[in-house]
């Protein structure tokens, strides 16, 4: 079991979730985080002041999969979650970590059953 | 508005006031504050007859006894009572009906006196729109705040005016010095007293409309003036004090500097100042000047990198207040008509829409040309200013005339706004570059339409002498007794909702200080 961590630029999370259904990956957790990283921050204007804003906002999904899940779901985030033909600066990471353990509230469920 | 009375009354019994209305009839006749321009003279002052026959009221033969005993000796004069088999009856009651039934059938005393109300509605609307423009420019946690001060100054600013800010401000011929100075306290006269009723309720105040919507129409401007200040000094300045600051500049200083233009007092003939330019919005930016320099800017603004901006929390918030304030506006410079006059309503406001929209256009334009991005709040200043720009004079100004007032306040709001930044003076919604900065620019463009460049240039010296001299004392006199006027850092930076008032205003996290 693996705990796969994607940052993702914001609007591509409708693309990602349509290429994670694709390879029936349906299980999901979204959030809306800030930080910054090679992409530094951008510049933007107030009452005729610029100002550089560095935490941008990205959206993080958490999607604990079985082993046989872990590549395809890799593939279908970073096919999906590229801009433009070659991607760029600012796209985002995909992080995956182990699982020790995965329990189903409902029924008491443990391991790959409960995933 | 009878329920007044009672409250002055109790004010009064407390010491605080001597309400003109408990003088008798005839003394509150003419303590109430007469029109700005006072009825032509005559050889000698009409009596209550002669005031009867000219509203077309005819008398019964018990009536037009009472009437001329009346005037032969009014003071302390009893008003009979009659007996018939359907009961006790008054002469006074059947007068005022007899007067009630004549003003209902004056339809430009009615069709005025609606307008005036409806207007008077209009300016209470600006009161939202400043309080959405204000809460919108500043920072979430400073909401709750901004908010809580604009009701204040709403309540506040009508019950001062009420208090003494009405009488003090058209005192009539009741001046303490001549043109200058005068006080006065209460509203209202006594219902039953047919002589006042009719100087009061009809066409006869001198003005087609009653004492009672002059005073609504009035007070919900001087409240305005108050709220300038409240938008300048956002986000950092102590609640009490506050109050206390505005409730002084609202409650004398704004009906003092008004009567001298508007009450018939030392600037009434030369100046012009059509709904307030001057008499309400540089007032207001002159308090909101001298509280800023007092104050100080808010932490974080001006660094030693240069000016940081502080970002507004909620733009959509800002442009609903600039609407609001733009509807509230037909009734500002249309009621200042001060009469249901069709063509004089209709121009004025073509010229305060026209001034609007250029001042919009202008602004939008240059920060988008000047600031390389078009930028909203920028736009939503430049409508205000071109508003505030021909407030001083949509009745004169030809359209030629309007759209470069409009022109002009929007591109000087921009360069105002910057050129105030490099000065470090702090002012987080521009209400120094709309109201200040553009309401003299605003007055003094009268002159492009009368051509008295020196007596306008005399009354924009006048009033910013008496705002800036009052403001400084007061202000200063304040900041002594409470040790300071600002909030400490550390609330400054956890923000004056919780701080002052212990709740959020929003009930979601804060994101990152934004």
């Amino acid at each position: 079991m693996k705990l796969i961590i994607a940052i993702i630029q914001p609007a591509k999370l409708e693309a990602v979730k349509e290429a994670l259904n694709a390879v029936e990956v349906i299980r999901l957790t979204v959030s809306d985080v800030q930080g910054f990283g090679r992409q530094k921050g951008h510049t933007e204007v107030y009452r005729g002041h610029e100002y550089t804003v560095n935490l941008l906002r990205k959206v993080k999904l958490e999607i604990a999969v079985n082993e046989a899940f872990v590549e395809p779901t890799v593939k279908a985030i970073l096919d999906s979650a590229r801009s433009g033909e070659g991607g760029k600066v600012g796209d985002g990471k995909v992080f995956i970590v182990p699982l020790e353990d995965c329990i189903r509230i409902r029924t008491g469920e443990r391991g790959s059953d409960a995933i | 508005m009878r329920f007044l009375l009672p409250l002055i009354g109790l004010l009064a019994l407390a010491g605080l006031a001597s309400p003109s209305w408990a003088e008798d009839g005839a003394a509150a006749a003419t303590a109430t504050p007469a029109p700005t321009e006072p009825a032509p003279a005559e050889e000698a002052d009409p009596t209550f007859a002669d005031n009867l026959k000219a509203y077309g009221i005819e008398l019964s033969e018990d009536e037009a006894k009472a009437v001329a005993d009346y005037d032969a000796k009014p003071d302390g004069y009893v008003w009979p009572t009659y007996t018939t088999e359907d009961g006790e009856g008054s002469i006074a009651a059947d007068l005022i009906g007899k007067i009630k039934e004549a003003a209902n059938k004056d339809s430009y005393f009615t069709t005025s006196n609606l307008w005036l109300m409806l207007a008077a509605a209009l300016v209470f609307i600006m009161h939202l729109g400043f309080a959405t423009l204000e809460s919108g420019l500043c920072r979430s946690k400073n909401t709750v705040n901004i908010l809580f001060k604009n009701v204040m100054i709403v309540c506040i600013g009508l019950l001062t005016y009420a208090l003494c800010g009405f009488v003090t401000m058209y005192p009539g011929s009741s001046w303490i010095i001549e043109g200058f100075f005068a006080f006065g306290t209460g509203v209202g006269f006594d219902h039953s007293d047919p002589v006042a009723y009719l100087a009061n309720m009809t066409s006869q105040y001198g003005y087609p409309y009653t004492v009672y919507t002059d005073f609504l129409f009035q007070g919900m401007f001087a409240a305005t003036a108050a709220t300038i200040i409240s938008g300048a000094v956002a986000e950092r300045i102590k609640l009490l004090p506050f109050l206390i600051f505005v409730t002084l500049y609202v409650g004398f200083l704004y009906p003092v500097l008004g009567s001298w233009k508007w009450g018939g007092g030392w600037l009434s003939s030369s100046f012009t100042d059509f709904a307030g330019s001057t008499l309400v919005h540089s007032v207001g930016g002159w308090g909101a000047l001298v509280a800023i320099l007092i104050l100080g800017p808010r932490s974080g603004k001006f660094t030693k990198d240069g000016v940081r901006p502080i970002l507004p929390h909620n733009l959509p918030l800002a442009a609903i207040g600039v609407f609001l304030l733009w509807l509230g506006w037909f009734g500002f410079n249309g009621g200042s008509v001060l009469a249901a006059q069709g063509g004089d309503v209709s121009y004025v406001l073509v010229t305060t829409s026209l001034a609007a929209a250029m001042g919009g256009f202008a602004a939008g334009i240059t920060s988008w040309v000047v600031g390389k991005k078009p930028d909203l709040s920028m736009a939503l200043n430049g409508i205000l200013a071109g508003l505030v720009g021909i407030t001083a004079g949509p009745d004169v100004a030809s359209i030629m005339t309007t759209l470069f007032i409009g022109l002009s306040s929007g591109v000087i709001v921009y360069f105002s706004v910057l050129t105030f930044d490099k000065l470090k003076i702090d002012d987080p919604v521009g209400a120094l570059s709309v109201h200040l900065v553009c309401g003299i620019w605003g007055t003094m463009m009268v002159a492009l339409s009368n051509g008295a460049w020196v007596d306008q240039f005399i009354g924009v010296i006048a009033y910013g002498g008496g705002c800036v001299v009052f403001a400084l004392i007061s202000g200063l006199i304040v900041k002594a007794i409470f040790g300071g006027l600002r909030v400490s850092t550390e609330e400054e930076e956890e923000g004056l909702d919780i701080g002052e008032h212990g709740t959020p205003a929003y009930h979601i996290p804060e994101a990152m200080g934004r």
